[in-house]
């Protein structure tokens, strides 16, 4: 497991077949992982703030394990960097916005300063509480957290993925966050494969636009990447599921040699996937990019899927943007002109 | 209650007036630091540190040690001194105080300075870092104590009282917290600033056993402090009404002096009380 990413991208794609149709829960993910990691160590501990629902089994199954603190994240965080400091390994979940915001400073004074082995499970990440609006949103967590030092920032793709992140979490030495949605999302990976944190996973080999998803957009990125095949459009699709450590190395063996990139994630287009990203590609003088991602506004209200589209982080605006590249350079080639500018429409063929 | 022995009440009084002499010439040469909030928390800390906690400094990773947590952490100094006297680390570090790229912070670090079992210095968190620490001294069933050490205008922080309403629920009668009641904050006293009064009730309402104190009394200090909990199954709030830079008569009770150091010849007039002090309870 683990072999590094090389500069040959097409030797990096992982053998795991592929399926966007089943879906499944990624908190009922953590339930299960937590679970079996209660078996494995008794120094595991859940912690929560009034949100045990998520973890129906474990809180019946293993009730001497579960900490409620009721409404009160400042306190449960702080309470966590004690049991941390005791030797016990706490699992912190409730929901990111309120793990990322509520008790920010208790995770990087308590828990990220003195590097404790704390780990934040945060569910209902980006707009997944779609229609309970902005509260209870969170699209700066991957921008707050990513700027914590010691602290490791994990998005996965998926429920079958988020169990294997919360069981490597807990073999992660020191505190990490766990950017997790809630509800139905596609489960992704139809085969066993192995996660490790920090390695990001490439999914599908193409020659002229790299895509990098995060979580939920992972499944669009590669639906997109689909039906541009048909098109004569070829998308190389990683899943980035760390966001930190990022891994450079394949951002950069994804992003060479092919006509453009473009980030996908359901954060603040500042500070997440795409500034993540956008960074080692100035570094490398690597690009062009297209970031694709919430705009700088608190989103309206709607389902999780009405609200990216409307902002589209979508496998539509994916499109638009591979093509804009294919396109864009072609005509610098033919007419000698900027590239294409303004609405994708103009551009579609 | 038995009563106390009174060579140890002498000697931990002299041992406190000491580490006040000792603060002075720190922060006089550090030319910076917290010296009031640390000269009023001198003679709590200085009971804590040599006749209460059950601490080794040749065992500082027991799993059975006393843990205690300098919540207002901005009181270092009179936790440095305690601990290098203790022999956690060398008197010499003393000298470095605030000095660039040295290890005693104005704030303290755990990672850095041994003996300092959580970094503080943001307010309002160290209590619920202590119910951490108690929690996970009832599921071991390990004897050991948490004490605390607060502030009296941190109690402004609201997540005080959530770690307080936690610590009744779980019944953490191994955690203890001290207020250091000195009745002023950086913008003046307290009850101006935002009242806090009556502060023993808000602990009894959060269902806290509670005790109030002379926080200068050495002898009440030490009686208190040996018989907590108060009551089985509940925490204990102590409650030391104390005076900001005790010890000083020009440091008594002036806001001022809360972030304030000592030029060298109020340096020199501060210790000349202070060894007079000295002088006259030696005899």
């Amino acid at each position: 497991m683990g072999a590094r990413a090389t500069g040959d991208f097409s030797k990096n794609i992982l053998d795991v077949r592929i399926d966007l149709s089943k879906k499944g829960d990624p908190r009922k993910s953590f339930d299960q992982a937590m679970g079996e990691l209660v078996k494995r160590d008794p120094r595991v501990f859940l912690l929560t703030a009034d949100m045990g629902t998520v973890v129906p089994t474990f809180r019946r199954d293993h009730k001497d394990r579960v900490l409620n603190f009721g409404i009160a994240e400042q306190n449960m965080i702080g309470a966590a960097a004690g049991l941390a400091l005791c030797g016990k390994i706490p699992f912190v979940t409730t929901m990111a916005c309120f793990i990322s915001m509520r008790a920010c400073e208790q995770v990087r004074t308590d828990v990220a300063y003195p590097c404790l082995n704390v780990k934040f499970f945060g569910f209902g990440c980006g707009v997944t509480y779609g229609n309970l609006a902005s509260t209870h949103h969170a699209t700066e967590d991957i921008g707050i957290m990513r700027s914590i030092p010691h602290m490791t920032v994990v998005c996965p793709a998926g429920p079958v993925e988020t169990y294997k992140a919360v069981l490597a979490a807990a073999e992660y030495p020191g505190p990490v966050f766990i950017r997790a949605g809630r509800g139905d999302e596609s489960v992704i990976y139809d085969s066993d494969y192995p996660f490790q944190i920090g390695k990001a996973i490439a999914l599908r080999d193409g020659k002229d636009v790299a895509v990098f998803a995060i979580g939920i957009t992972v499944s669009r990125a590669l639906a997109a990447a689909e039906e541009l095949e048909k098109e004569g459009i070829r998308c190389r699709v990683v899943n980035m599921h760390t966001l930190k450590p990022l891994d450079r190395k394949m951002v950069i063996a994804a992003a060479t040699g092919v006509k453009g990139v473009i980030t996908v994630e359901d954060h603040n287009i500042y500070g997440g996937l795409g500034s993540a990203v956008a960074e080692v590609l100035a570094e490398e003088k690597l690009g062009p990019l297209k970031r694709i991602g919430i705009p700088d506004l608190f989103c309206t209200i709607g389902t999780p899927d009405q609200i990216l589209e409307k902002h589209q982080v979508s496998v539509a605006e994916i499109k638009r943007a591979a093509r804009r590249f294919c396109k864009g350079l072609e005509r610098r080639k033919t007419e000698k002109s900027s590239p294409v500018k303004g609405k994708g429409k103009k551009g579609r063929s | 209650m038995a009563e106390v022995d009174q060579q140890l009440i002498a000697d931990l009084e002299k041992k406190a007036n000491h580490f006040r002499k000792v603060m002075v010439k720190m922060m006089a040469k550090a030319g910076s630091g917290h010296l009031g909030p640390a000269l009023s928390s001198a003679d709590l800390m200085t009971a804590l540190f040599f006749h209460i906690l059950r601490i080794d400094p040749r065992k500082p990773d027991d799993p059975r040690r006393d843990r205690f947590i300098l919540s207002a952490g901005h009181k270092c100094g009179i936790l440095y001194v305690c601990l290098a006297e203790k022999g956690y680390f060398s008197q010499e570090w003393l000298d470095s105080f605030l000095e660039y790229d040295k290890t005693l912070g104005g704030h303290p670090d755990m990672r850095k300075i041994p003996g300092v079992e959580a970094s503080t210095g943001s307010l309002g968190h160290g209590l619920s870092i202590g119910v951490g620490m108690a929690l996970a001294g009832k599921y071991d069933r390990l004897e050991y104590r948490v004490f605390v050490l607060l502030g009296d205008g941190e109690l402004n922080e609201g997540s005080n009282w959530e770690a307080a309403m936690s610590a009744y629920h779980y019944k953490l009668d191994n955690l203890i917290a001290i207020v250091d009641r000195n009745r002023f904050q950086v913008d003046g006293p307290t009850e101006e600033i935002m009242t806090l009064d009556p502060i023993a009730d808000k602990w009894r309402g959060f269902g806290w056993e509670t005790a109030e104190i002379d926080g200068h009394n050495m002898a009440e200090i030490v009686k208190t402090l040996s018989n907590v909990p108060i009551t089985a199954g509940k925490p204990t709030a102590v409650v030391a009404h104390t005076t900001k830079g005790k010890g000083v008569s020009f440091m008594e009770n002036q806001v001022s002096w809360h972030y304030r150091a000592p030029t060298p010849e109020e340096a020199a007039k501060a210790l000349e009380e202070l060894e007079a002090r000295e002088r006259k309870e030696g005899r």
